[in-house]
């Protein structure tokens, strides 16, 4: 197990060096960049005295060499202007927008982003697999109606409204403010057991919001999994032996049923940081999607690659924990022998 | 004294288009020690009587009427009625899986795919016993080695894709032991395994059953089995009992005309050569002969007998790949230099267990893979032609002469395709006349195959097993072929509906003047259909010859422990039990001497009798001195 896990890592390497290539590529795609951009609009409305510092920078970020040159700079393949000095080396780059580093930008935003992304997964499964147990075991009862008329609202509602409407009901119910990530008193002071509670107050609605539509849909595929699993042959042999029926239940077929659900933790979350950029701006949440949205607007490149980036290693670490995952819950790939063919 | 009481027991599903009883007013008892079979086709309600009893009926269903009356040993003897104990109460749990166990018909599905062996079957142990995971572990040991599970310490660990089938029904069979149950419920235990396994079950059932003191209800459909196992009969039909009564009572007189017809469409060895099975429901092939194709069939008269296809030294093996899909994790030799002739006109029949390449040697005879080497020619009008050099508008050409009727009638048609469609397919795929002469034909097909027209509009779902093998021929037919391969075309089917498919085939035959190759592991269904046989075992060809020669006098080891293991429908020759030879039969390093074959052996067929070869590489050195003529067919 453990030497599979180390080829896994070893693979990722080569992915990740060509996912950060595609980046940078799409990235620079558009005409331009952030400085050229600048000059050409400080340039039509006649104030060229800053363009001069413009200029510096394009030379300092080497913005001016061929393309090939800047991806290798960008990743710290190739001497740049301060020798080797980039993401390699640990410097993740500039954002010109904010004129910062980018680690300054996105380090107050990530463990947010990657606490709210782990509070909806976790929602997300605690909500959807009674539900699912529950509608699967009592096919076609008015319960199972109720949930799938709810899962189809859930599915069908817009995320955004969502946020809206439970913004307003949790302010005019419980007086909570629901935009931003704590009450404003607590913004800078450092970290106590009140400003804690707020945090957790104020991320119940997010994860409501962005849950919602992968609570549906996992509902809908945990019953349709279960009622393939449950009338099987290997259920009835358990029943005979004179099982309870939750327990058997719980040993037999939601064992079985549960793979597609490991298999997806890698894809759920670079579906849950872009389906939460307009839910994060409507909550005025500092999570890491409106600021990938800007930069993306402003042609932030560094900032906007270093974002995406993540997001794939978010991705691949996924999709690792979920395939170690399924090895260690299925013999079947554990073992890998024909087994799978049943 | 009886240890089961059925009484006047109903039980009905409601479904979509209301109530239906499958079981209607069924009373039968179960004396102790004994072992009663409960025999029907499918859909009978027997299976349905049987998870009655055990209180795991299906949620659609519930008994109506009637008693289940179970004596309870451990309480004194006091009765319980069953029918009356909610299913998933404490008090049917306690019963199930202690006192009644079952025994399930497909070993493949019966067990998770994910817990181990030694997990499943220590469960019931855990749960009636109230035993630590240890003495659990102990006690399934125990019953691992009661059943002869080969080193019963390291197989609680194994999963059950790990094992084979054989070895999957030991496992449930332990499983259903190890609170030593007094009456054990065996749902068709041994339908879905080969011959010889299949006897060393039932032996193992027995034993079992005289070792725990056990009562035995056995559900099959295989009369074969019950005449060597079963004390009392109990015949279902359509959800009634129709005659019950002691096995010789039933077999020596049958009285009811259901029982009268069922023995009587039953395959045996013991049949005349020229006698015929009567099906419950006979069909007739109806032939005209139409313009659409000249009729091969006075052709083929004058050739019979002349080689077809002829396969010399043909092997093939098949890599297993690892996980990554890249190294060689090891070899299996699916055919071995194998050699065989069909001739024209008549039906060859390939008989083995599975693995024995039996289905490998008829599906290389279609070109459905390339061979690792050897040679098979086929014969035409211009001569004989190796397959292997066919160039893809050739083999288009071959695939109107050679058609194959598939095993599974259930996953071989297209759900979504109507009955005109998949007749059709073949005729636009090989643009065969237009689409008023193509209906013609099909209507000419469903003719053939005893169907309606009225039919041709339906989707596959609306037909029984029966006819969607009937689809499945006629399909094949399609093409006016001349060589037909039959892959168990009626192992899915019930007896009597076997009886149906191998008349019509037989007619087919016949009447289109067609050559099979017939592929089963029944071998009385071999025996009735077949001109010759050839028997394989482990990818080799162990002997081939007259289905008469074969059937009465076996050369081969193998041969003889096969037919040694057919349970057969009489009562005069019930199985040998004590003269099993186990798995070694199959194990070609183990055979005696001339017939022993190590790895590396090349097997070598020598001419015992007239048309009549036994592979016996130990007698290639023999040749000159015995001076029998051997070589390679």
């Amino acid at each position: 197990m453990l030497n599979y896990i180390l080829r896994r890592l070893l693979v990722m390497i080569p992915t990740l060096a060509a996912i950060s290539f595609l980046v940078f590529f799409i990235i620079e795609l558009p005409e331009g960049d952030y400085i050229s951009n600048q000059i050409s609009m400080l340039r039509s409305t006649g104030e060229s005295a800053s363009i001069g510092r413009l200029e510096f920078l394009r030379k300092e970020f080497a913005l001016d060499r061929p393309f090939v040159e800047r991806y290798g700079i960008w990743v710290g393949l190739w001497p740049g202007p301060n020798g080797f000095d980039g993401l390699i080396q640990g410097n993740w780059g500039w954002s010109f927008e904010y004129d910062q580093p980018v680690g300054e930008v996105v380090g107050p935003t990530l463990p947010l982003t990657v606490a709210l992304n782990l509070a909806t997964i976790l929602f997300i499964y605690c909500v959807a697999f009674p539900i699912g147990i529950y509608s699967a075991t009592h096919q076609y009862s008015l319960g199972d109606y109720t949930f799938t008329l709810i899962g189809y609202l859930g599915l069908a509602t817009p995320n955004f409204l969502l946020a809206l409407v439970l913004m307003y009901l949790a302010n005019s119910w419980f007086g909570l403010t629901v935009g931003g990530i704590m009450e404003e008193h607590y913004i800078g002071e450092p970290l106590s057991g009140g400003k804690a509670l707020s945090i957790v107050a104020h991320l119940i609605v997010p994860v409501i919001v962005i849950g919602t539509s992968g609570t549906a849909a996992m509902i809908r595929r945990l019953r349709a999994n279960l009622l393939d699993e449950i009338y099987k042959q290997y259920v009835t042999t358990a029943r005979s032996k004179g099982m309870r029926e939750s327990k058997l239940l719980v040993k037999y077929p939601l064992r079985v049923a549960l793979n597609p659900f490991i298999a997806d933790i890698g894809n759920l979350i670079p579906s849950l940081v872009s389906g939460s950029v307009i839910v994060s701006v409507v909550l005025n949440l500092p999570t890491v999607g409106p600021v990938l949205l800007g930069a993306l607007q402003s042609q932030d490149q560094f900032l906007a690659g270093f974002i995406l980036l993540f997001v794939s290693i978010l991705t691949l670490i996924g999709m690792l924990v979920s395939d170690v995952l399924l090895g260690y819950l299925d013999p079947r790939i554990r073992l890998g022998k024909e087994g799978a063919r049943q | 004294m009886n240890l089961l009481d059925v009484k006047g027991l109903s039980v009905e599903f409601h479904g979509d288009e209301g109530h239906h009883q499958v079981v209607r007013d069924v009373s039968f008892s179960v004396p102790e020690n004994k072992c009663v079979a409960l025999v029907g086709e499918s859909g009978s309600g027997k299976t349905v009587i049987s998870r009655a009893v055990m209180g795991i009926l299906p949620a659609k269903s519930r008994i109506t009427s009637g008693q289940i009356l179970f004596r309870d040993n451990r309480k004194n003897g006091e009765k319980v009625d069953i029918a009356k104990l909610p299913p998933a109460g404490p008090a049917m749990r306690a019963i199930r899986g202690d006192q009644i166990a079952m025994i399930f018909q497909e070993p493949m599905v019966s067990l998770s795919p994910l817990h181990t062996i030694g997990d499943q079957i220590s469960e019931a142990a855990k749960l009636h016993r109230f035993v630590g995971t240890k003495e659990a572990q102990e006690l399934t040991k125990d019953m691992l080695r009661l059943v002869h599970f080969p080193e019963p310490e390291r197989a609680i660990r194994a999963y059950p894709f790990e094992l084979s089938g054989g070895l999957r029904q030991r496992a449930l069979i332990a499983m259903a032991m190890i609170c030593r149950p007094t009456l054990l419920i065996a749902d068709e235990p041994t339908t879905a395994l080969d011959v010889t396994i299949q006897a060393e079950i039932l032996k193992l059932i027995k034993e079992v059953q005289a070792e725990l003191n056990m009562t035995l209800l056995m559900i099959t459909h295989d009369f074969g089995v019950v005449t060597n196992m079963a004390d009392e009969v109990v015949v279902v039909y359509n959800g009634e009992v129709m005659e019950k009564g002691s096995v010789e009572d039933l077999f020596l007189t049958p009285q009811h005309p259901y029982l009268k017809a069922l023995l009587n469409a039953v395959p045996s060895l013991s049949m005349e050569p020229d006698e015929r099975l009567v099906p419950i429901r006979p069909i007739k092939p109806r032939t005209h002969h139409s313009d659409f194709q000249p009729s091969p069939v006075g052709k083929a008269h004058a050739f019979r007998g002349t080689p077809l296809i002829e396969l010399e030294g043909v092997c093939k093996n098949f890599t297993f790949k690892n996980l990554r899909g890249k190294k060689r994790r090891g070899m299996t030799t699916a055919l071995d230099n194998v050699s065989l002739t069909v001739r024209r006109g008549e039906c060859l029949g390939i008989v083995g267990e599975s693995g024995s390449g039996k289905t490998t040697a008829a599906l290389a005879m279609l070109r459905a893979f390339p061979l690792t080497r050897g040679k098979i020619s086929y014969t035409t009008e211009d001569g004989a032609r190796d397959i292997q050099g066919f160039s893809e508008k050739e083999l288009f050409q071959y695939r109107k002469r050679a058609q194959i009727i598939f095993q599974d009638p259930f996953s071989s048609l297209n759900p979504r395709r109507t009955l005109n469609e998949i007749l059709q397919e073949p005729l636009v795929i090989h643009r065969m006349g237009d689409s008023l002469s193509q209906g013609a034909r099909i209507r000419e097909l469903i003719d053939l195959v005893g169907l309606s027209p009225r039919y041709l509009r339906r989707y596959p779902h609306s037909f029984s097993g029966g006819q969607r093998q009937r689809i499945g021929i006629a399909r094949a037919l399609a093409l006016n072929p001349e060589f037909l391969i039959c892959d168990e075309p009626t192992s899915a089917l019930d007896v009597s509906v076997q009886a149906q498919i191998l008349n019509l085939l037989k007619d087919l035959k016949d009447e289109l003047g067609l050559t099979y190759v017939f592929v089963s592991h029944n071998l009385a269904v071999v025996d009735y259909i077949s001109d010759r046989i050839a028997v394989m075992c482990k990818g080799k060809v162990v002997e081939v010859g007259p289905t008469r020669q074969i059937i009465d006098n076996p050369i081969h080891p193998y041969t003889r422990t096969l037919l040694k293991a057919v349970p057969e429908p009489s009562l005069d020759h019930k199985l040998d039990f004590s003269s099993l030879a186990g798995t070694a039969s199959s194990d070609p390093t183990q055979w005696p001497s001339p017939y022993r074959m190590r790895y590396s052996t090349v097997p070598y067929l020598v001419e015992i009798e007239t048309d009549h070869w036994v592979c016996a590489p130990g007698m290639e050195s023999m040749r000159d001195i015995v001076g029998l003529g051997g070589s390679h067919i």
